[in-house]
């Protein structure tokens, strides 16, 4: 199998917050400075990765009948290390996403991966497809960070980058900015991929 | 059964529709603004240059936002059905003067963009587009969107609080004694001489403007009535000044030019007052228990949210049917 193929797709073609729209409860709450939108899509990413290859090693073991369970305590376990890490050895960002630390545990992409990949595939590709995944989701709450950081307060990881002069639509900080920023992407993104399958139609059929 | 005879050139055969009117999209919507005309001109007047130079930026970054969203995405253009017009002008009636430049371009640009083009464009928008604009511009520039120009001077750079911002921050005693009596508040009310949003101050005319396209049959009598009547009605069981809370702040404008706008209400006439109750009920709820002294923006936008559930709730009988 294409190890490649597995971890890109997680990137643009089934980018979790803009292609297939899970969890955009943190894409919304935790973006709104980019420091937040890249501790959390770096906790996502190692929570993901390390749960797909777990699920992968458990699922001969696991009855069809608790698997959610099962899944869900995984999910729980990984989630406090992460917590407990975090907590040690990065207490400014521990603090800085609070409650949505814990609540990494039921983020509908971790359980739909554990679901749809790595109950049905190797080690070895689940931890490139959850490792994908990841990088895909910290990509997304990067831009969306980006964008509501800079254009809501002129500066990029607290350094102004716009001149002092800009008065930024203080709505990007709040809740609705990040509703239509994201909404505003998602539209992005569904007129490029429509682009690329067109450019590779016609490529198909040159 | 006798034979029917058919003279040729008498009988004319058609497709519906049999009957035509001249009313089309662009007619009413220039309709529209020639009745907001008098209230922005007397708002030039009393605010003076700044509130021209807004009201343009306004209307031009409406009209531009359009024409480039229908060209990107090769739609017939229609900027000139005046409907982009429309919701420019009323976003600049609906924001202080003395804003910065960008920010009725930010406004203009988003009620365009976001409350209209990405559901779809004229007819397609749940919310008012001019409302939504009004909306985000309040949360963006909190300050800079409440500080008002006061008309009671002629200087510039003078700002004062609404009427309703003095009574929600001092009372209604404070209120009355900056005017000098109750009926001099009235009347300044009523002719426009305080502060406020540009098009909101001059309750005679917008009440003309809204006349005119009642007589017109644009907007049914029923909408603005009933909502300026159930702020009465609700203010006074409060226990507040009735006549001082139904000419004051945005209602007048929001009842007769934005709660009558067609697509965002319901369809029926009885939806359309149910509609009305509601957002003249949650202008009180918000001017006297919520944290804003004005709420008309919000109300309407609220009720537009729950239109497609009232026109399900009202649906006409059906001649015969029954319930």
């Amino acid at each position: 199998m294409n190890y490649w193929a597995i971890f890109k797709k997680g990137i643009f073609d089934q980018n979790p917050i803009f292609r297939l729209a899970l969890s955009l409860c943190p894409a919304l709450a935790v973006t709104s400075n980019v420091f937040n939108a890249l501790g959390m899509g770096l906790a996502v990413m190692f929570v993901i990765t390390a749960n797909n290859v777990v699920v992968s090693i458990v699922r001969r073991w696991v009855n069809q009948k608790v698997r959610v369970p099962v899944f869900i305590t995984i999910i729980a376990t990984i989630v406090t290390l992460t917590q407990l890490m975090l907590e040690a050895f990065l207490p400014a960002l521990y603090k800085e996403l609070g409650i949505y630390l814990a609540l990494i545990v039921v983020f509908a992409i971790i359980l739909a991966r554990a679901e749809v990949f790595a109950m049905k595939n190797g080690i070895v590709p689940s931890f490139f497809d959850g490792l994908g995944m990841g990088t895909g989701f910290a990509l997304a709450m990067l831009l969306v960070g980006t964008i509501r950081e800079v254009f809501g307060t002129g500066a990029f990881l607290g350094f102004p980058v716009l001149p002092a002069s800009y008065n930024g639509p203080l709505i990007l900080i709040l809740a609705p900015g990040a509703f239509m920023v994201i909404g505003l992407l998602i539209g992005l993104f569904n007129v490029i991929g429509e682009y690329r399958s067109k450019l590779a139609a016609q490529r198909g059929e040159a | 059964m006798g034979e029917v005879k058919i003279e040729v050139g008498k009988l004319s055969v058609s497709a519906s529709p049999h009957i035509r009117c001249d009313e089309s999209i662009a007619k009413i919507m220039w309709m529209v603004n020639l009745a907001l005309a008098p209230a922005a001109l007397f708002s030039i007047y009393r605010f003076g240059l700044s509130a021209l130079y807004t009201m343009v930026i306004c209307i031009v970054a409406a009209i531009v936002t359009e024409y480039a969203i229908q060209k990107w995405q090769g739609k017939t253009i229609t900027v000139s059905d005046g409907s982009a017009f429309l919701t420019g002008l009323l976003l600049a009636m609906n924001i202080p003067s003395t804003v910065p430049w960008y920010m009725p371009l930010f406004g203009s640009a988003v009620a365009i963009a976001v409350a209209k083009h990405t559901m779809g464009g004229l007819g397609f928008n749940i919310f008012n587009p001019a409302l939504v604009g009004r909306a985000v511009l309040l949360a963006s520039w909190p300050v800079a969107m409440t500080t008002w120009p006061t008309m009671a001077s002629k200087l510039d750079g003078v700002t004062s609080a609404t009427p309703l911002g003095i009574l929600k921050l001092q009372g209604y005693a404070k209120l009355v004694e900056i005017f000098g009596d109750k009926m001099t508040m009235y009347k300044s009310l009523f002719f426009g001489s305080r502060s406020g949003s540009m098009g909101e101050t001059a309750a005679l005319l917008l009440i003309l403007g809204g006349i005119f396209l009642i007589y017109r049959g644009y907007i049914n009598w029923q909408v603005p009535v009933v909502m300026i009547g159930t702020v009465g009605v609700l203010t006074a069981v409060f226990g507040q000044d009735p006549i001082m809370h139904m000419m004051s702040g945005g209602l007048i404008l929001g009842a007769f030019f934005m709660a009558t706008d067609m697509v965002t209400i319901p369809i029926t006439v009885k939806g359309q007052m149910v509609f009305a109750a509601g957002a003249g009920a949650l202008t009180v709820l918000i001017r006297l228990l919520g944290g804003y002294p004005e709420g008309v923006c919000y109300a309407i936008l609220l009720m537009n949210a729950v239109t497609p559930l009232i026109d399900l709730w009202l649906k006409p009988k059906k001649f015969g049917a029954r319930r």
